[in-house]
C-alpha cells in the first residue's frame, strides 16, 4: 500500500460549504464526501445548485464559508489554475469545448495541467475509447454532433490524467442511445481506476451507475446514502424517477 | 412571375428613394447660410435618384445568371473555419517568391510608391500586434495606438535626452511598449467586452494627452525631431550628423535621399516577416492555443487550469511590443513625431484592419493592412469624398464577407511521420483484437 492510501479519509470533502451569487445563497451548509475509487452521484432538480457545487471547487464562485478539502488540504482559497494540477478535472455542463478549435487542439488544451509529455500516448488511448474522435480529429469541434462533442469534452478532461473527474450532466440533450453510450464510457473510465463524481438529472442512470449518491434540493443536501437504497426510496422514486 | 418580380423591384426602388431622401435631405438639401439656411432640396432629390438607379441596377444584375453565380461565389465561400488537410502543397515556394519580390521592391518602385509600401508594412505590424490581442485572445482593445506612440516617442525622446539611435530604439521599443502593455493589462484583467473596450480607449487618450500637454518633456503639440537611421555607423544624410560617415561617401556613390527609404523598407520588411513567423509559431504553441481557448470559453479554461492572468497579460504585452516596434519605424520614416499622429482614429483604423482581415487570420491582416493603406491613395482623386467611399467600401465588405477577408485556417495536426507510424503500429494489434 502506498502512503497516500494509508492516510485514510475522503479524497474530496465539502465541509458545510456556503456559496453566494451576490445576495442569493446557492449553497447552504453542503457536506459531501468522495473517497478514492468511488463513483458518487449527485441528483437534483433544475436550479438546485449542482453546477454551483462543482464550480466552487474551481473557485467561481468562491465559498463564503466552510472548507473544501482535497486529500485533507483546504483548496477553497487556492488560485484556480492550481486546482487542475492536483488531479481534478471537470467535464463542464453543456460540453463547453472550444468550438473553433479542431478535435486535436481541444485534446492539446486538455494537457494544460501536465504538459505535452504524454500527449501522443494519451491521445491514442482516447482514440481507442472514442473511435469517432479519431475520424474527426481535424474537424472543428463546433461542427460535430452533440454526442461527439460530449465525447470530446470527456476525452479532453481525461488528457490531464486526473485522479478525480467531475461530470456535470454529461447526458444533457442527448438521444437515449447516446446517453446509454455515455454511461458505458463512464463505467469504463471508472474501471480505469478513476474516481468519479457525477452530477445528473437522469437519476435512473446515475443511481444505477454509482455506489453512493446525494440528493440536493434548494442548495441543501436533502438525502444521501447507498444508490441502491435511494433507488427504492419512495420520495426519490416520485420526484426524480417519475415513478409511484 | 415576371410581373411579380417587376412589382418587387418597383417597391424596392421606391423604398430606396424614400430612405435616401430622408438621409440626404437634411445633409445636402439644407445649406447653412449665415444665420439662416437655404433650401437646395433639388440636390438631395438628384442624389436619391442616383442611388435608386444604382440599387435597381444592382438588383437587375443580381437577377441575371452571371450575377447569381457571382453572388453565390461571394457570399458562400469562406463562411466557416477551414482546416488544413495536410494534403496542401507546401507553401514554401510561393512564400520564397513573395519574400524575394518583397525584398526587391525598392529597385522597381519610385519614391512615392515606396513611401506607401513602408506605410503599408507599418500597418501590417500594427495589425499583427492588435491581432494577438483582439483576434487571438479576444480582448477588445480600442487604445492600441498608445503603444504605437510609445515606440515612436521612444526614438524621438531617447535621441534627444539619451542619444539613442534607431537600432537601440528598435531593441528597447518592444520591452518598453510591453511594459506599458502590462501597466494597462493589470487593471483590466477582470474586465470583458464593452468595459474593457472603454478602459483601453481611455488609456489611449491618456497617453496622447500626456504627449500633448507635457511641454517640457515631449515638446507638446510641436512634436519632436527624430534622427535618421544609421547602418554600422554609416549615415543616410548628406553630411554626417551623428558622428559617423555618410553612406554615399563610404561607398563612393553620389548622394540620394532615397537610400534612407530603401534602408527603412528593407529592415521593416524583414521585421514584418520575422513577426509573421513568430505569430505563426505561437499559434501552434501552448500559449497561442491558450489565447484562443480563453477567447472561446473562460469557464472551460478555468477547469483546465489555464492561468488566465498570465495568458491575458502575455497577449497584451506581446501585442503592445509589436505596436512599439511599428512606432519606431513610423518615427524614423517621418523624421518627426507629434501627438496628432496618435489619435483614436488610428486605433480605429488598426482595429478595422484586424476585423476586416478576419479576426485571428495572419494572411487576412496583412492583406487588409495593404488594402487599407493603398485604397486611400487610389482614392485621392475623389478628394473630400475619400472617407465616404472608404466607409462605404467597409460596409459593403462586411455585408459580403462578414467574417473578414480571409477566414481563419486551423492548423491540421501533422504529427512527425515516424511517431505517427509508431502509434499506428502499436495500435494495430489492439484494434484488431478489439473487433
Ligand atoms: N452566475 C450566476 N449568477 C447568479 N445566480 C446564479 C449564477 N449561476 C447560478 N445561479 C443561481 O444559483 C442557483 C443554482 O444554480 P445551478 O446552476 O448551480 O443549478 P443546477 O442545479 O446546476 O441546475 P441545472 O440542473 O439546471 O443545471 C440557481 O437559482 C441559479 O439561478
Ligand atoms: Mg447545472
Amino acid at each position: 500500500m502506498s502512503t497516500t492510501e494509508t492516510t485514510a479519509g475522503p479524497l474530496l470533502q465539502f465541509e458545510s460549504v456556503h456559496a453566494h451569487y451576490g445576495p442569493v445563497e446557492a449553497l447552504k451548509a453542503v457536506d459531501v464526501q468522495i473517497s478514492k475509487g468511488e463513483i458518487v452521484s449527485l441528483i437534483g432538480a433544475n436550479g438546485a445548485g449542482k453546477t454551483t457545487l462543482l464550480a466552487t471547487i474551481f473557485g467561481a464562485p468562491r465559498t463564503s464559508s466552510g472548507r473544501i478539502l482535497h486529500r485533507g488540504e483546504d483548496i477553497s482559497t487556492l488560485p484556480t489554475n492550481r486546482i487542475s494540477r492536483r488531479g481534478i478535472a471537470l467535464v463542464p455542463e453543456g460540453r463547453q469545448i472550444f468550438q473553433d478549435m479542431t478535435v486535436e487542439e481541444n485534446l492539446m488544451m486538455g494537457t494544460t495541467p501536465i504538459g505535452m509529455g504524454h500527449f501522443e500516448e494519451d491521445r491514442a488511448q482516447m482514440f481507442d475509447l472514442f473511435p469517432r474522435l479519431k475520424e474527426r480529429r481535424s474537424q472543428t469541434a463546433g461542427t460535430m454532433s452533440g454526442g461527439e462533442q460530449q465525447m470530446l469534452a470527456i476525452a479532453r478532461a481525461m488528457m490531464a490524467r486526473p485522479e478525480l473527474i467531475l461530470f456535470d450532466e454529461p447526458s444533457l440533450g442527448l438521444a437515449p442511445l447516446v446517453v446509454k453510450r455515455v454511461f458505458e464510457v463512464l463505467a469504463e473510465i471508472a474501471a480505469m481506476g478513476k474516481t468519479i463524481f457525477l452530477v445528473e438529472q437522469n437519476a435512473n442512470h446515475a443511481l444505477k451507475l454509482s455506489q453512493r449518491a446525494y440528493v440536493m434540493v434548494n442548495g441543501r443536501i436533502h438525502l444521501s446514502g447507498e444508490s441502491a437504497a435511494l433507488l427504492d426510496n419512495a420520495e426519490v422514486r416520485k420526484a426524480y424517477l417519475g415513478l409511484h | 412571375m415576371q410581373n411579380n418580380r417587376l412589382a418587387s423591384l418597383l417597391k424596392e426602388a421606391v423604398l430606396t428613394f424614400v430612405i435616401s431622401l430622408i438621409l440626404f435631405g437634411p445633409i445636402s438639401g439644407l445649406v447653412l447660410d449665415g444665420f439662416g439656411f437655404r433650401n437646395e432640396l433639388g440636390r438631395s432629390v438628384t442624389l436619391a435618384a442616383i442611388i435608386t438607379a444604382g440599387r435597381v441596377l444592382v438588383s437587375l444584375a443580381g437577377m441575371s445568371e452571371i450575377g447569381k453565380r457571382l453572388r453565390s461565389r461571394l457570399t458562400s465561400s469562406n463562411s466557416g473555419v477551414t482546416v488544413n488537410t495536410g494534403q496542401e502543397r507546401s507553401p514554401l515556394l510561393p512564400l520564397a517568391v513573395l519574400f524575394l519580390a518583397g525584398l526587391a521592391l525598392p529597385f522597381f518602385a519610385d519614391k512615392y510608391f515606396l513611401g506607401i509600401a513602408i506605410l503599408a508594412l507599418i500597418y501590417c505590424l500594427l495589425g499583427l500586434g492588435l491581432n494577438i490581442v483582439v483576434g487571438l485572445a479576444g480582448l477588445l482593445d480600442l487604445g492600441f495606438v498608445a503603444f504605437y506612440a510609445v515606440g515612436a516617442y521612444l526614438l524621438a525622446l531617447g535621441y534627444q535626452y539619451l542619444g539613442l539611435g534607431f537600432w537601440s530604439a528598435l531593441v528597447i521599443a518592444p520591452f518598453l511598449a510591453g511594459l506599458f502593455g502590462m501597466v494597462l493589462a493589470f487593471p483590466v484583467l477582470k474586465m470583458h467586452g464593452d468595459y474593457l473596450a472603454i478602459v483601453t480607449l481611455g488609456f489611449g487618450e491618456i497617453i496622447r494627452l500626456v504627449l500633448n500637454n507635457w511641454l517640457e518633456f515631449t515638446g507638446g503639440p510641436n512634436g519632436a525631431p527624430v534622427p535618421a537611421p544609421t547602418l554600422f555607423g554609416l549615415e543616410f544624410t548628406r553630411t554626417a550628423k551623428q558622428g559617423g560617415v555618410p553612406i554615399h561617401e563610404f561607398l563612393g556613390i553620389s548622394y540620394s535621399g532615397d537610400y534612407k527609404f530603401w534602408f527603412i523598407y528593407v529592415v521593416l520588411f524583414l521585421v514584418v516577416c520575422a513577426v509573421i513567423y513568430a505569430v505563426h509559431r505561437l499559434r501552434v504553441m501552448p500559449l497561442g492555443r491558450m489565447w484562443e481557448a480563453l477567447r472561446e470559453d473562460e469557464i472551460a479554461c478555468r477547469s483546465l487550469g489555464v492561468n488566465h492572468v498570465f495568458t491575458k497579460l502575455s497577449a497584451f504585452m506581446l501585442g503592445a511590443s509589436t505596436g512599439g516596434i511599428a512606432g519606431v519605424f513610423f518615427a524614423v520614416h517621418q523624421g518627426f513625431v507629434n501627438p496628432t499622429s496618435f489619435t483614436f482614429f488610428e486605433s480605429a483604423l488598426i482595429l478595422a484592419i484586424v476585423v476586416l482581415g478576419g479576426l485571428g487570420s495572419t494572411v487576412g491582416v496583412v492583406l487588409a493592412a495593404i488594402v487599407l493603406t493603398i485604397l486611400p491613395e487610389l482614392l485621392r482623386d475623389f478628394a473630400e469624398y475619400r472617407v465616404l467611399v472608404f466607409g462605404i467600401l467597409m460596409v459593403v465588405m462586411m455585408i459580403w464577407k462578414p467574417r473578414g477577408l480571409v477566414r481563419l485556417t486551423r492548423p491540421a495536426f501533422f504529427p512527425s511521420s515516424h511517431s505517427e507510424a509508431g502509434i499506428a503500429l502499436r495500435l494495430e494489434p489492439q484494434t484488431e483484437a478489439g473487433r
